[in-house]
């Protein structure tokens, strides 16, 4: 990746921010009453450097660069539970993607945390077949992690094949599909 | 009113069972279920984590050759790909702004998506289109005395409640009832697996996995039933890992998709009911009733 000037937390709330308000009901983070409702529904919030009550917080504080280099958004199941019961209607699960992708772009990677990774082996191997095969996706992520972890899965792997729900190779979409997908993503990327 | 399939990636493989199942009992319920025609993976939560521009294009695929074949509905047995599809029909249809970005981004590809798709779980075509009275009717053998804990998951009506209660659901309650199974109460049906944290933060997902199977053994569940293949593979894939944690494997608690209990009941033959291709073995809790 090459590298990028490193964002003031200023520039990253400002993209954060305009990312946000692109999405439906988007505004309503400007509602945030601090409840904390988020955080109580939320079934990995113990594990996060900063809830997602004190991530709002955060960002009104001019301080998401904080929460960008933390393990907050990379906790979050997409569960949804935070999104149904906010009184005041924020997309929670929203505002946990747009983190997870202003870091992604910003090259910020927490130590620790391998979901990064996990999501780039799985656009790769998107990218390579328009569908997902699960041995592929493994073995992308864990020779770009930790090949050991990667071992410690054999045994659940193996119990798959044994039952005839492993397949080496994956299916693929056509030619055609492929060269939308790709035209979909440069288009979707770039804009 | 013309509908399609779209099995999604992890149904392929080590959602097997639940496939097998699915199209088995689709063909006995008088249920054409044709697939999509070279469609692509939804996107997951890997895509919105990305661009969430590019996640919801990517989904929008789907729809956009859906709409191309005349069909107006994309069912799915994935909770996953249900929620990601579903946002993208929604979102595109509620914010015409992000609407026209998304197609922006098919036109560089050729396709358009007008927006007339509605994007639907499986569990709610069976329920509501099917209905649980005509499987009842169908029926050939009663799963009762069978002790069941109805598990929806999370984004089965999360955040989109489109058939059922987004905290407590309990249209799968109905269907199992249907077929006479005993339905235990489950307060942490709609409560998360951990999705991909099982990959990710795996000390993290295991605990989740634990609270769901040791409130099912407490209710006295003798299965746990799944509307998902993601949430079915961490509730039968990772017992090593939770005895190791929490002291218990709970061996004796298999875990099924709804369609296999249905293939069950519908006296579908043994093998298009997948019972087999479980990690845990189905019997003794479906002995009686194979």
């Amino acid at each position: 990746m090459a590298e990028m000037p490193k964002a003031t937390s200023q520039q990253l709330a400002d993209e954060f921010m305009e990312a946000i308000l692109n999405l439906p009901d988007g505004e309503k983070i400007k509602q945030c009453i601090q409840c904390g409702t988020c955080s109580g529904a939320c079934p990995t919030s113990h594990l996060m450097d900063y809830t997602p009550r004190e991530t709002i917080a955060a960002l009104r504080a001019g301080m998401l660069d904080r929460v960008l280099d933390s393990n907050t958004m990379w906790m979050c199941s997409s569960c949804y539970g935070c999104t149904v019961r906010c009184p005041a209607g924020i997309k929670l699960t929203d505002v946990m993607y747009e983190l997870k992708s202003l870091a992604m772009k910003h090259g910020v990677r927490p130590k620790n945390v391998t979901t990064p990774a996990l999501q780039e082996a799985f656009v790769a191997e998107v990218e390579a077949h328009g569908r997902n095969a699960e041995v592929g996706l493994m073995r992308r992520f864990f020779m770009g992690t930790n090949p050991f972890d990667g071992l410690r899965n054999l045994g659940l792997a193996l119990a798959m094949k044994q039952r005839g729900r492993l397949s080496l190779g994956s299916s693929s979409v056509s030619p055609e599909g492929q060269r939308q997908l790709k035209a979909i993503a440069d288009k979707a990327r770039g804009g | 009113m013309a509908r399609l399939f779209y099995p999604g990636c992890a149904l392929e493989q080590s959602g097997k069972p639940y496939e097998v199942s699915t199209l088995a009992v689709a063909k006995a319920l008088g249920l054409d279920l044709p697939e999509l025609r070279d469609w692509n993976c939804c996107g997951a939560t890997a895509y919105m984590g990305t661009s969430e521009l590019w996640g919801l294009a990517l989904a929008a695929r789907n729809l956009a050759l859906t709409e191309q074949l005349g069909a107006d509905e994309l069912v799915t047995v994935c909770s996953g790909c249900y929620v990601v599809l579903n946002k993208a029909a929604k979102y595109t249809a509620s914010n015409p702004a992000l609407g026209a970005q998304v197609n922006d981004a098919l036109a560089a590809a050729g396709l358009t998506y007008k927006g007339t798709v509605r994007v639907r779980h499986l569990l709610d075509v069976i329920v509501n289109d099917v209905r649980p009275e005509t499987i009842q009717a169908k029926m050939k053998t009663s799963l009762a005395g069978l002790k069941v804990a109805p598990y929806y998951g999370c984004q089965i009506g999360r955040p989109f409640d489109d058939f059922d209660d987004s905290e407590s659901p309990t249209t799968l309650d109905g269907l199992l009832e249907a077929v006479e199974a005993e339905v235990v109460p489950y307060p942490l049906k709609s409560r998360c697996c951990g999705g991909m944290l099982m990959s990710t933060s795996r000390d993290a997902a295991v605990t989740l996995v634990y609270n769901l199977l040791e409130c099912a053994d407490r209710a006295g569940a003798q299965c746990i039933v799944t509307a998902c293949p993601l949430c079915t593979v961490n509730l039968e894939g990772y017992r090593r890992q939770v005895a190791a944690k929490h002291g218990k494997a709970y061996d004796g608690l298999p875990i099924f998709a709804f369609t296999q209990l249905l293939g069950v009941a519908l006296g579908l033959p043994r093998a298009q009911t997948g019972v087999d291709m479980g990690l845990i073995p189905a019997e003794p809790a479906l002995t009686a009733y194979l």
